[in-house]
């Protein structure tokens, strides 16, 4: 792993137009102002609840859904892009370099076309291969490598279980060979037991190919294992981003540590009322002022109601977007 | 006092590929206010037992003639598979059993009321004025925890979010009373903070309407949170059952034990991940002897593949199915 940068972000934000007239539409930001640095070859955790803004802030780095404000870019030491104007040639190539890995393996694959036919899909349509031997032959090492049976190229995506299906859709993301790969909620629809070997061909990947992955998920237990680095988003904001260990070992946001405190606990004995989070996410068409996340927090004082905290960095690498941070972290964790 | 007994309840479905055994000769029982965890991967026949209690498999599913399922109701015990007409199907479908489904988003009619539509199967199942109807189904939704519960009484299904949702069909389920509760994998859909709210409500409304719950899940975390037993299915087959303390710290079965394995652990961000190695078999291609064979780390011999372990117990009330117990190896 080296420390330079592949994906850098400055105050990314993303908004949709919402409603139709031409006087009464308003513009919903999914993402706003984020700040993201994505060191190469990293393992790299998103983490949130749903309507937090992760998979559009994936999607944008993707370059599959418009930037509206802010910065982004990308740079893997053969070529570097400026990704709010990347177009033409360049943005093809992007694509090439950019992959995507989807929740539902059973709605990812076509149910007409066979697995090698998936899998080939990219190559044809990007024309990395020129003959069909080339790419049989390109489809096969893929396969191999996410552990798939040779056999079963001639099959259709109905004939595989869940876990088959995203190591198919993982074989599929990786034939272009990419350098960097957003997994949306990838293992969220596995078995537990598939999902640890997924997460290991990931793992797997992600040392023997040097591929940079953007992992999105809602599960705090899967990430803690496979992450290096975690960012949490709440409300299109970022409010917590920092190494695994810290992160896990000393959350400072009341937001991450809430998060932290719902995993319900496999000690049977330990049935302590694990909620600290009272409602639910606001609907980002109606935001709160202040900090976002003040009309859920446990330790909201007034200036939270008015002010939005910055994401601020303590020069540890722990960057956190709180008012009370400091204070809070001399209260013993309860 | 046992509220349902299942005895050797076998289920096979009819499709063009031929019978497919979806559950194997699985017995248990649930007492009153007991919460039990059903758990198992997706195709290990969970919801299908649990659908079994309330005869409500598709018209494909054939029983086993020693298939029995015995509910205990007030009015006495109530043989639920022999049961044909509507009318007499009512007791365990609404009446005195309940069930919450997964996705409450596809269990709301969308373009009825939700206060419609609890109203509704109050009525089908007492003889409440429609008034009495409606007071009773505004106060279930304040209890559930809803906000402006006479306001969401009037709103259709697609205006709440989705852990109101939950609530609104937890409140639902529970406004006939129930005897026994269904809730299939009712968290799987949700954020962990609001996973946490659910499951708190839940525990509250054991502690006060004391009934039976039948839990299915996949998460093993849910399941300690929140059951005092646990049976653990594998296709068709229960492979172990015991008390929840037992079968979390002490599981018997390879296959429970490669569950709790599989689990990613917050105390222990090393630990590697250790999947439970090969995929569930197709249910066209079932396994002979034990089941579990073909993922099996620690199989004792051939026995494992040519005969089914029958179940041990291990003490009073913790058994398991599986040849390393029952002396297989000699």
């Amino acid at each position: 792993m080296t420390d330079e940068t592949l994906i850098r972000a400055d105050g990314l934000s993303v908004g949709f137009k919402i409603g139709g007239g031409l006087f009464n539409s308003h513009i919903l930001k999914a993402v706003d102002g984020v700040n993201i640095d994505i060191a190469r070859g990293s393992f790299f955790g998103l983490v949130g609840e749903s309507g937090s803004g992760k998979t559009t802030l994936g999607r944008a780095l993707l370059k599959a859904v418009p930037i509206s404000d802010g910065t982004a870019s990308y740079d893997d030491g053969e070529v570097s892009y400026d990704l709010t104007t990347l177009q033409g040639p360049d943005l093809k190539d992007y694509r090439k370099r950019a992959q995507l890995i989807f929740q539902d393996p059973y709605a990812a694959l076509s149910p007409r076309m066979t697995v090698r036919d998936i899998i080939a899909e990219p190559l044809e349509v990007m024309g990395l291969t020129r003959t069909r031997e080339e790419t049989d032959q390109r489809v096969r090492e893929i396969a191999a490598k996410c552990r798939l049976n040779l056999e079963h190229l001639r099959r259709f995506p109905h004939a595989f279980s869940g876990g088959q299906r995203q190591r198919i859709s993982i074989a599929r993301a990786l034939v272009s060979g990419p350098k960097f790969i957003v997994a949306d909620e990838s293992v969220a629809a596995l078995d537990v037991s598939i999902q640890a070997d997924v997460l290991n061909l990931l793992k797997e990947l992600q040392r023997d190919l040097g591929i940079t992955f953007l992992f999105i998920s809602h599960d705090l237990s899967v990430v803690a294992h496979t992450c290096d680095h975690v960012a949490v988003m709440y409300l299109g904001r970022l409010v917590e981003t920092a190494p695994t260990r810290k992160l896990f070992t000393a959350p400072r946001h009341p937001y991450t540590k809430a998060l932290f405190s719902a995993i319900p606990s496999l000690d049977p004995d330990d049935r302590g009322r694990a909620q600290k989070l009272t409602g639910e996410i606001p609907s980002p068409t109606n935001q709160p002022p202040g900090c976002k996340f003040h009309t859920r927090c446990p330790n909201a004082i007034d200036i939270c109601k008015v002010q939005e905290p910055a994401l601020e960095n303590p020069g540890d690498g722990h960057e956190v977007a709180c008012h009370r941070w400091r204070e809070l972290l001399e209260q013993v964790p309860g | 006092m046992s509220l349902i007994d299942v005895e050797n309840l076998t289920l096979q479905f009819r499709t063009d590929e031929g019978l497919i055994t979806a559950v194997d000769n699985v017995s248990f029982s649930l007492n009153k206010g007991e919460v039990m965890g059903l758990v198992g991967e997706s195709g290990s026949g969970k919801s299908v037992t649990a659908k079994s209690l309330m005869h409500l498999n598709a018209r494909n599913a054939v029983y086993s003639p020693e298939s029995r399922i015995t509910l205990h109701s007030d009015a006495g015990p109530v043989d639920v598979l022999s049961l044909k007409k509507p009318a007499d199907l009512q007791i365990v479908r609404g009446g005195a059993i309940s069930m919450i489904f997964q996705e409450p988003m596809a269990s709301f009619a969308p373009a009825i009321t939700i206060g419609k539509q609890m109203v509704e199967q109050l009525q089908l199942h007492s003889d409440m004025s429609k008034s009495q109807a409606k007071a009773l189904s505004v106060e279930m939704l304040d209890r559930v925890g809803i906000s402006d519960a006479a306001k969401r009484f009037d709103q259709y299904a697609f205006e709440l979010s989705g852990g109101m949702r939950q609530r609104a069909m937890i409140a639902m389920a529970l406004s006939t009373k129930p005897k026994l509760l269904i809730a299939d994998e009712p968290t799987t859909a949700l954020d962990v903070t609001i996973q946490a709210q659910v499951i708190d409500l839940m525990k509250d409304l054991v502690d006060e309407f004391h009934m039976g719950i039948i839990f299915i899940t996949h998460d093993l975390g849910v399941v300690a949170q929140t059951a005092d037993k646990v049976a653990v299915m594998y296709l068709g087959r229960l492979v172990e059952e015991g008390p929840v303390r037992e079968v979390i710290r002490n599981p018997k079965h390879p296959y429970t034990q490669g569950l709790l394995a599989a689990l990613p652990k917050l105390d222990d961000l090393d630990a590697p991940l250790t999947p439970v190695p090969g995929d569930i078999p197709s249910p066209l291609e079932r396994p002979s002897g034990c089941v579990f064979h073909t993922r099996c780390a620690q199989i004792v011999g051939d026995v494992c593949r040519a005969q089914l372990p029958v179940a041990d117990q291990v003490d009073d009330t913790h058994s398991v199915a599986c040849h390393i117990y029952s002396g297989g190896a000699a």
